[in-house]
Parts: structure tokens; sequence; C-alpha cells
């Protein structure tokens, strides 16, 4: 924010008819090269990039009329994410706790994850101080509730999850420039959460939605993955590859990237056990090289169930 | 008269945002704060009670601050101090420590003389206030 205040406090012309340029202040707050590396670090998500871009745009038009003496309202930046396992929740969490502290909506850009357990207690009195305590903690960054459906649960009516829910709402409410709430979790269940909660809801302004990712997504996901590893593919293996997407797509419990993440874990041991095999002396390459035996060997191939 | 102790004795009180930008800077040398308060003003009163646990992991004042206030509220006539404490091997004591809030009415210190054998007289100061119980002070 430094650079962009800098450039924002210098008054450009006379008041009424002065002009501001947009491209500097861009510029400036470095958000592009973030944006750009969203889009390049993360395949896919076409309506998430594109509500990160919104609300770029309107934080960085936001400084602008602060410069211009208009009325500017913090925008209310609570977020609720629901998609299915794997398509990349988590990972978007983390780029936005830096992309809202580049645009100097959040102090420090931290992000502090957590599930039920660190916000309700086991015993009456328990669970106020420790979920003040998270929040205090994620003050000035993101704080990040996965799988925020269990904080509710009805079947238990002298459950805790709900004096937990109410602390929140409060926080959410009366700290909104101190920090960004992000829920996560699936679909189905967040959208039960909700009806349960309406005022929940109400106060969460950007409800995003994470597609399930194709499998020339996956394909890509996949090589992006295996480079960041320093792994490396032929092409025909990189059809086989292909191949197995397709089938494993069609079985029970696909986590999307997280699929394709164990997938290659297990292709690596694979490979592993190959080259211990063979005992000769190896390359760089060898090292390197996942073969197409490495993914044929997987059980997607022929059984049809796997894990 | 205005009791004064700590880091900051010798400026006036400190606003809520010199307060938040003394805590930034704790928080960026890494010392865990806390909130302290007491009725019992005595300079050589070491014992103050912790409001809440000392804050550890934190990245922002803002929690910090929240704190203060909220003992400020809770006790708002007591004195009130942070403290910044360094965990680093070899220090692993307090680097800073400040008062935040006090009562409204200071009513000082007298001084007790004390007649020993052979005209010698033994000095000691006691706060006005702990002349009544503990929590009835201010």
């Amino acid at each position: 924010m430094n650079a962009a205040s800098d450039q924002l406090t210098r008054p450009v012309g006379d008041a009424e008819h002065s002009t501001f340029d947009l491209e500097d202040v861009f510029h400036s707050s470095r958000v592009g090269e973030v944006l750009d590396e969203l889009d390049r670090q993360l395949v896919g998500l076409a309506p998430v990039k594109q509500r990160i871009r919104d609300i770029s745009a309107l934080l960085l038009v936001d400084s602008v009329r602060r410069q211009a003496g208009l009325n500017t309202d913090a925008p209310s930046l609570h977020m609720n994410f629901t998609g299915n396992p794997g398509t990349g929740k988590t990972t978007v969490a983390l780029r936005m706790a830096e992309i809202l502290h580049r645009l100097g909506y959040i102090r420090k850009g931290h992000l502090v994850a957590v599930t039920r357990d660190d916000l309700v207690g086991q015993y009456i009195g328990h669970t106020a101080p420790k979920t003040r305590e998270v929040l205090k903690r994620a003050m000035g960054g993101v704080l990040f509730i996965d799988e925020a459906y269990y904080l509710y649960r009805p079947e238990n009516e002298r459950d805790y999850g709900q004096e937990a829910i109410e602390i929140l709402l409060q926080e959410m409410e009366n700290h909104r420039d101190d920090l960004v709430v992000i829920l996560a979790g699936y679909k189905d269940r967040m959208e039960r959460f909700f009806r349960s909660n309406p005022g929940l809801s109400s106060r969460i302004a950007h409800h995003i939605d994470f597609p399930d990712y194709s499998a020339d997504e996956l394909l890509a996901i996949a090589q992006l993955m295996l480079q960041q590893m320093q792994y490396a593919m032929s092409a025909e293996t990189l059809e086989t590859l292909r191949e197995y997407i397709r089938l494993r797509q069609m079985q029970p419990h696909f986590a999307n990237a997280r699929s394709i993440r164990n997938a290659l874990d297990r292709a690596r041991l694979r490979q592993a056990s190959r080259l211990f095999a063979k005992k000769a002396s190896l390359t760089k390459a060898d090292l390197m090289m996942i073969e197409e035996e490495d993914l044929r060997a997987s059980r997607v191939f022929t059984a049809g169930i796997t894990s | 008269m205005r009791v004064t102790q700590g880091t900051f004795s010798f400026l006036p009180d400190l606003t809520d945002a010199q307060i938040t930008s003394q805590i930034e800077y704790c928080l960026k040398n890494g010392w865990a704060l806390s909130v302290e308060y007491t009725d019992d003003p005595h300079p050589r009163n070491t014992y103050w009670d912790m409001f809440g646990m000392p804050m550890f992991d934190l990245k922002d004042a803002a929690g910090i601050l929240r704190e203060v206030n909220a003992c400020r509220e809770t006790f708002p006539n007591h004195y009130v101090k942070v403290n910044a404490f360094d965990a680093t091997r070899g220090t692993e004591s307090l680097r800073l420590s400040f008062i935040v809030g006090r009562p409204e009415k200071e009513p000082g210190f007298g001084l007790t003389r004390q007649e020993a054998a052979g005209r010698q007289v033994h000095y000691t100061t006691r706060s006005y206030a702990t002349d009544r119980p503990a929590g009835e002070r201010y």
C-alpha cells in the first residue's frame, strides 16, 4: 500500500476538474503481479478469478474515490467459498490474503486457517474465550474457516457451535476493518448451514462457487504439479495420464486436483521402486522421468476401484 | 499525584494511536504482549494481576488494543499497563512496559517516619489508596 498511498496523496490538478489515473494506481499497487500469478498458477476457475478481479477493481476505484474526497464506505469483504473437494478453495483463500494486503484492505496479510475444533470449546464458558483468541490472532489478516458447516449441529441442542457462530457474527459486523472472514465447504452442506443461520448468510457479501475441473484442466494441473516437483513425462506418458484422468473422474470419491496429486505421488513411489530394482547407475533424466509403466500399474486401469 | 513508571514515564499519557504504534513495534520485534492491572500503585509492587493470558502469535496490534480497552472497561479505576516480553534466549524478560490506564483521582503517597534508636529516622512511602482494602481503593 505504501507505494500506492504515495501515489494517491499526490493531487492531480485542482479539486473539481482534476483527473485520476486508474492505470497509475493499478501499477503502483502491484496488484497486477498477484493477479497474473493467480492466472499462471491456478488452472481454470474462471468465475473465481473474475470475482477476484472485480474486488480488486472496486478497492482500487475506492482508493481513488477517497483521493477525490468522495464517500467510501469500506466494503464488506467476508466471503464464502463453496465447491467440491480439491477445487482449490484453500489455495485461493491464501492468495486472497495476499491480494487484499496489496490493495491495502487488510494490514498484515496473514491467513489463519481454523476448523471447528479451534473455535468451539468442550464445556460451558470455554467457547467464547477460545473463539475470541482465534479472532485476535486473525486480526489484520484473513480468518479461514474450513468446513464451516460443522460449527452448527442441529441434532445436538446443547452444542456450543452456536455460541461460536454468534461471536463470529458480532465480530464480522463490529470489526469489519480489522479482519476478513472466509468460510469454505461443500456446496450442499454450506447451503443447509446458511439456511439455519440466515444472519450469517446475509453478512457475507461474496458467495463464490468453485466449479469442478474439466479433464483438460486437470491435465494442465498435473503438468503444473510435475513441474513444481521437478519431474517430467514424455508425450506418450502424458496421453496415458489423460486416459487415467478420464477413468478416474468416473469413479467414486473423485477429489479433483487432490486426486491428481495423489495419483502423481503414487507414480513417484512406483518410479522409485523401479529405479531401485534396476540398480544401474542413474542419470539426472532417469531421476526425473516418470514412465508409462509407473502410471499403468494403477488400479484405475484394471479393477475400476481405487482409493 | 500522577504516578509514573515504565518505559514512557517521562511522557504524558499515550493516545490509542500512539499505543498502537508501540505495540506494532513490539510485534515487529517478536515480543509477546500482555496486559496487567493493579490498584496498589507502590513503585516496588511488582505483582500486578494479569488480565487474560499473555498474547503470543499475534500479528496485528488491533487485537491487543482491544484487550487493553477491555481491561480499562472492566477496571476503570485501576492502573493498567502493557508489557512486552522478549523470549529470546539470554534475555527472557520484559523489554518494554508502560502504563496505559490510570484512576481518575490519584491521592498520591504519604511519607512515614519511623523513629529508631539513637535519634535515627527510617523513611517509608505508603500510598493513601492502600488505606482501604483491595478492590475499594479508587
